[in-house]
């Protein structure tokens, strides 16, 4: 029983590692592909048909390049910061619930790596961390521009993770759980009770206050001035080759998506879909097609990040700060008012 | 012990880990080394880089973190209360609501001091 539970889980988190490089190097793809899109060009369409296999060349060119440490950086700290960057970036997707229960041979299946029932508050841990790998990067090249866009960096993340924290208690307040997967079983089908289930329904201010922190967490425009290229080369990634460059812009693209799945989860219902129990189909089946409902939601997220970063323009400094102390907090803690009122009332 | 929620976490950082670890080797060992000076020199713009980036920055900057490790324990606060807020009721709502109040007077005051101020 407990062999099987671990295959089953070590089945699972391989699974979903290899998911997550995958649609990471394919949304650069996607990001390419977009942004032409948009600009009325062709993108990326020489290698294989249509470029697929663009990601897989540069993928390729990242690991054939030459890695090149500057002489005045700390050695150490310039390897590693990358690693801790990714290293965060890769290990949020713990507590995503990918799917409902499967039925094998007479077993539940979660498809979901871990359970835990502190999961909100085990992201914001890790995304947390992942400040130190900007930061010990930027740091360690030695560099004025890499340190001014890691210092940036990493006050803006702090400062938004403050809002983050904040739009999702008055969610928390509704749930009465941390636990993602709980979240996502209590916004089971779409329509309950002459309202919808989804929370985004119940919450939208907090979804909003919510999306808005994510694009700053995820360091994607209009919040991107962390590697604002006119001003800072490269921003903190000015001193990066090869494969450690490719690092710091792969936990790019896997904080995009898990952030993606995060407010697919939270927000809009996960897996559920609606009309989910008059299909009349089995546990399997509404488990699979779950989970392609809960990638679709996913997509139109990373869809919906894509298409801002070409819409529109970057803040400038003092506008984001503003925006996340005087603005994000103070409407973070009406919405929990509001909720907070909107709760007793309603209660018998 | 295997069935325990936090044992699958370990397998995840196994995976995370050993991928991280793998490529940064992997690539440091195919990728060519042709180092020379300039190459190795820090980049800035192509001109000549005067000094090191050891520099002072901003106090605001700093101000910044403090700030956050204030109102970051404060926000930690909320989170028991907010999953407990439906048993708690009238009681609970009233208590956080003094606490807020604090919170934002706090805020306020910084505010008037223009911490959050860049020029």
């Amino acid at each position: 029983m407990d062999l099987l539970f671990l295959l089953d889980k070590s089945v699972i988190a391989f699974v979903a590692f290899a998911i997550t490089l995958l649609i990471a190097t394919y949304s650069t793809y996607a990001e390419r592909k977009i942004a032409a899109f948009l600009q009325d060009r062709v993108g990326p369409d020489r290698a294989g048909p249509f470029g697929i296999f663009q990601p897989l060349a540069d993928a390729g060119k990242f690991f054939f390049k030459e890695e090149i440490i500057p002489n005045t950086s700390d050695k150490f700290l310039f390897i590693i910061g990358p690693g801790i960057a990714m290293l965060t970036a890769l290990m949020t997707s713990v507590v995503i619930p990918w799917g409902d229960t499967l039925e094998i041979a007479g077993r539940q299946v979660s498809l979901q790596v871990s359970d835990l029932n502190i999961g909100v508050l085990y992201v914001f841990g890790v995304v947390s961390l992942g400040v130190y790998g900007i930061m010990i990067g930027g740091w360690a090249s030695n560099n004025k521009f890499s340190l001014l866009g890691a210092i940036r960096a990493s006050s803006q993340m702090i400062s938004y993770e403050l809002s983050m924290g904040l739009a999702l208690i008055a969610l928390i307040m509704m749930t009465g759980t941390l636990s993602v997967k709980e979240i996502v079983d209590q916004q089971h089908g779409f329509w309950h009770n002459g309202w919808f289930t989804w929370n985004f329904f119940s919450q939208p201010l907090g979804f909003i206050l919510f999306i808005v922190c994510a694009f700053a967490e995820c360091n994607r425009t209009p919040f991107d001035l962390a590697e604002c290229e006119a001003e800072l080369v490269g921003g903190y990634h000015t001193e990066y080759s090869s494969m450690k460059l490719g690092f710091f812009m792969f936990a790019e693209y896997i904080n995009m998506f898990i952030s993606s799945a995060f407010m697919a989860s939270l927000y809009f219902g996960g897996y559920n879909f609606p009309f989910m129990d008059d299909l009349g189909l089995s546990q399997n089946w509404i488990t699979i097609i779950g989970t392609i409902v809960f990638f679709m939601k996913i997509f139109a997220f990373i869809f919906f990040f894509m298409w801002i970063r070409w819409t529109l323009p970057r803040f400038r400094y003092d506008q984001l700060m503003r925006l996340g102390w005087q603005y994000m907090i103070p409407l973070a803690l009406i919405n929990i008012f509001i909720t907070g009122t909107v709760i007793l009332l309603r209660q018998p | 012990m295997f069935t325990n929620e936090y044992f699958p976490m370990l397998i995840q950082l196994v995976f995370a880990l050993g991928f991280v670890v793998l490529v940064l080797v992997v690539t440091h060992l195919i990728g060519p080394s042709r180092k020379t000076e300039n190459k190795l020199d820090s980049f800035e713009c192509g001109i000549e880089s005067k000094g090191n980036a050891r520099l002072p920055f901003s106090i605001k900057y700093f101000l910044t973190a403090i700030l956050f490790v204030l109102f970051d324990v404060e926000v930690i606060f909320f989170y028991p209360w907010a999953t407990n807020f439906k048993e708690l009721g009238l009681y609970g709502f009233t208590s956080m609501g003094i606490f807020v109040a604090l919170f934002l007077l706090g805020f306020l005051y910084l505010r008037k001091k223009q911490a959050f101020k860049w020029e």
